[in-house]
């Protein structure tokens, strides 16, 4: 597309006065945020055995929201302990229809407070209101509506006439989507009746400290869900532990490498959702319109920070110029700002950790010799922001272009065939997402036999459904969530007949 | 009128075949090479499409921004009655509501224009003189455009001889649909000359009808068939089928005008019309425009509502919005 004719119409400044959004923001007065929180251990809160605490802010704002319990080995032990005790007594000995009841009443109250969790997850994440509302929120629900179907209907699934639960399970999950990444994992494991320990993220334990009083609603017995909140030394503690059957990881793939060693050897069977640093290809024959907005959901969807975002643009050459162009256009128009701003589409980076990763990386992109451009865009003066970001002139040997970013910046890269398409996407240790764009079905199939990633979208990215599989390839991890085959991490498959 | 309302000069028909020709890329302009240019335009993914129009839906357009999105929605509309039973007292009704919208308000501005049948032109140019609001009228055997060219031509003139300053004509979408691609751009062709005949200049809006298009793919290539041939306006109904306007076909077509003025240096306006009855609705159409086409078409001069209904509940919505309560449907006029 060429660039806009410098002399339009005589009226188009005047016109141009205009639509200014006023602010529109979420009230946060719907969600109670205590200032402290304890450990969620056995149906109670309770202090750390140390007392140690840390402390939760906005990132947005930079503005501590509560303090929040550190739990020592001696804590993860009492959690451990009691998710066993409700294991053998109350939860594996349940029949399946009855452990359904819980999940849906869950998944209502779930859905009936989603407001609550969604200004929460906004203040404590960063991500904007429209994300947290319209995405995390609905999806956390009905993966707990989806496992509720499964909890008696477990001998119909594929694994045998009598699969059991492992028994006491790990969970550790990540900052990117707080509460949707809690669904992701205590749903399959109690629809298959096992109990659970969980560690949020550092960052982020707020939505799954609120999750609590859910459960206490849904009158859920104590100690079938643990929640045990600190840092990565809470997360080894809690993997470590002996009394645990099965570890479920969603991270960085270094520590997921450090996970799989430290439990080789073990009884403990682990699933692990890592990184990744996913190919969006774009042929020249692709729904263009589509294609962009594709792009933009692709890599600018929670800033970026999401495991699975398509944060290699691959063009075909044809129409590389023009759709870069179109990509720029259309990034000037992208909201950034106040997260709880209903008209936001680029929020806050999660930490200043976060913040200076993309940082250096970005900086590493520039040294390298690509060109990085991004549209005009005021940035708040406190938080974490970093503004949506475009590398041209990128080569598959940047660190740009191997590395997961896990922010809003995009590398677009070229080809010219569909096999260098594939060679090229496939170039990578990851394999955890990928998306094809192009009006040619025979084309996405032949394509997606050949990607070795998890998940292939076609014409479009992002989706998620709790019906489909999601998982790694290569160091993307292992296992899959999800899905009838998201019941198989959390199940021994049975034999009796 | 000799020139448009913008100030911009007119495209000369040679002007347009000119262009025609090179943007297809085609001296001929047959059906072959017809085909060839709309065909190899970029495809619409329908699920893409939705979720875009869904998207720009949530927008959330508050206090200020609402005010204003509302009294510009009000010089935006074509105040529109299209039926059987229309009489001289109707249309001279409407043309009132049309040029004081609420009668207590100064600060409410007119309507865009009113739109009438053929034979109601003279009533609505009599009512309107003088008061800047536009005489639209529909013509070309409207609304099903079943009719020789012949009678399609004469029903034009006769509206511009009676002094509309917009015709809204229909396109043939047996012919676009069977592929004679020829013969709508030669149909368009041929009523824009009748709107520019005799030293006269009527604006040229070219209804789709995308509910008979159907498709999104059928959508973006009549939109370009139509600013090829030189329409003003593209717009998307009649509103006597169902569906009439929605907010993903309009999204398309605003892509379409957008990509047509960075392509030819032209800006086309565009013109939902029929179904769209709330304030609401209407402002989701305004961040459409924002957002996809952009600032330069917020303006009646680019982008128009043809309805009916809407501008009663956008009255109310005003009111709302001044007084903080709602007025009763008493309160506003039936027409």
């Amino acid at each position: 597309m060429p660039s806009q004719p410098s002399t339009t119409s005589s009226t188009s400044s005047a016109a141009a006065a205009a639509f200014e959004y006023a602010p529109a923001p979420e009230s946060r007065a719907v969600v109670d945020i205590r200032s402290s929180y304890g450990l969620f251990v056995d149906g109670a809160f309770s202090a750390a055995s140390d007392d140690g605490s840390f402390k939760t802010v906005n990132p947005a704002t930079e503005e501590v929201l509560a303090e929040v319990a550190e739990a020592t080995e001696a804590d993860v032990d009492r959690a451990v302990r009691a998710a066993r005790r409700a294991q053998d007594k109350v939860w594996g000995p349940m029949p399946g229809r009855e452990r359904a009841k819980y999940l849906f009443r869950i998944a209502r109250l779930l859905a009936e407070r989603s407001r609550e969790f969604a200004v929460l997850e906004t203040l404590d994440n960063g991500k904007p209101i429209r994300e947290s509302r319209d995405v995390d929120v609905p999806t956390a629900a009905a993966h707990f509506f989806y496992y509720a179907g499964w909890a008696d209907k477990l001998e119909h699934a594929g694994y045998g006439a009598d699969p059991r639960p492992h028994g006491v399970a790990a969970q550790v999950i990540p900052w990117n989507f707080p509460l949707l990444m809690l669904a992701w994992k205590i749903a399959p494991a109690l629809a298959t009746g096992n109990t659970v320990v969980l560690k949020p993220a550092e960052t982020t334990p707020l939505t799954a400290l609120l999750f609590a009083d859910v459960l206490r609603q849904a009158e859920l017995p104590p100690g079938v869900v643990n929640i045990v909140t600190g840092a990565g030394a809470t997360g080894a503690a809690l993997v470590g532990h002996p009394g645990i059957d099965k570890v479920a990881f969603t991270g960085s793939t270094a520590v997921g490498k450090r996970i799989a060693r430290e439990i080789a050897g073990s009884r403990k069977h682990a699933t692990l959702e890592l990184g990744g640093k996913a190919a969006n290809i774009v042929f020249d024959d692709a729904p263009i319109d589509q294609a962009v907005e594709g792009i933009v959901n692709g890599i600018f969807f929670n800033q970026g920070q999401v495991c699975c975002a398509g944060s290699r643009l691959l063009v075909q050459e044809t129409i590389a110029e023009e759709l870069v162009e179109r990509l720029k256009s259309r990034l000037g128009t992208l909201r950034v700002g106040d997260p709880m701003d209903k008209n936001t589409d680029v929020g806050a980076i999660n930490s200043s950790q976060q913040l200076a990763r993309i940082t250096e990386l970005t900086e590493a992109g520039v040294a390298e010799g690509a060109t990085r451009w991004s549209p005009a865009c005021d940035l708040p003066s406190s938080g974490y922001w970093f503004a949506p970001t475009l590398f041209t002139g990128v080569s598959a040997a940047h660190r740009i272009a191997r590395e997961e970013i896990f922010g809003p910046v995009l590398s677009v890269l070229t080809f010219r065939t569909p096999a260098e398409a594939v060679a090229k996407a496939n170039n990578t240790p990851y394999g955890l997402s990928a998306g094809i764009w192009t009006e040619k079905g025979s084309r996405i199939l032949w394509m997606a036999d050949r990607l070795r990633a998890g998940v292939v979208w076609s014409n479009t990215f992002n989706r998620f459904d709790p019906t489909s599989p999601f998982g790694g390839y290569k160091e993307s991890g292992y296992g899959r969530e999800g899905g009838r085959h998201g019941l198989a991490s959390y199940l021994i498959e049975g034999s009796t007949y | 009128m000799s020139t448009t309302a913008t100030g911009l000069s007119d495209r000369s028909p040679a002007d347009v075949a000119e262009s025609a020709r090179s943007v297809t890329g085609s001296t001929s302009l047959d059906d072959a090479a017809w085909r060839r240019f709309l065909h190899g335009l970029p495809g619409v993914d329908r699920v893409g499409a939705d979720g875009r129009a869904a998207m720009l839906g949530t927008r959330s357009i508050k206090t200020t921004a609402k005010a204003w999105a509302l009294d510009t929605i009000v010089r935006m509309v074509d105040l529109t009655t299209l039926e059987g039973a229309d009489t001289p007292g109707k249309v001279r009704s409407l043309a009132a509501k049309a040029v004081r919208p609420e009668p207590n308000d100064a600060s409410c501005p007119s309507a865009a224009a009113v739109c009438v049948y053929n034979d109601l032109v003279p009533v609505a140019v009599e009512a309107l003189a003088g008061t800047g609001v536009k005489v639209a009228a529909v013509a070309t055997a409207f609304p099903s455009g079943r009719a020789s060219r012949a009678v399609r031509l004469a029903d034009t003139r006769e509206a511009v001889d009676a002094g509309a300053d917009e015709i809204d004509m229909v396109i043939d979408r047996g012919a676009f649909l069977s592929g004679r691609y020829e013969q709508v751009y030669d149909d368009i062709v041929a009523v824009r000359a009748q709107c520019r005949a005799g030293g006269r200049h009527a604006h040229l809006k070219v209804i789709l009808e995308t509910g008979e298009l159907a498709t999104y793919d059928n959508v973006r290539r009549a939109s370009w068939l139509a600013m090829l041939a030189g329409a003003d306006f593209i717009k998307t109904s009649t509103g006597k089928v169902s569906p009439a306007a929605t907010l993903p076909v309009t999204v398309v077509m605003l892509e379409a005008v957008r990509d047509f003025r960075a392509q030819t240096g032209v800006q086309v306006g565009v013109k939902p019309a029929g179904g769209i009855r709330t304030s609401k609705d209407a402002i989701k159409y305004l961040v459409a425009v924002n957002e996809v086409a952009g600032p330069d078409w917020l303006d009646p001069d680019w982008f128009r509502f043809g309805a009916s209904s809407l501008l009663n509940d956008v009255l109310m919505q005003r009111n709302k919005l001044a007084t903080g309560a709602y007025w009763g449907p008493d309160y506003v006029t039936v027409d």
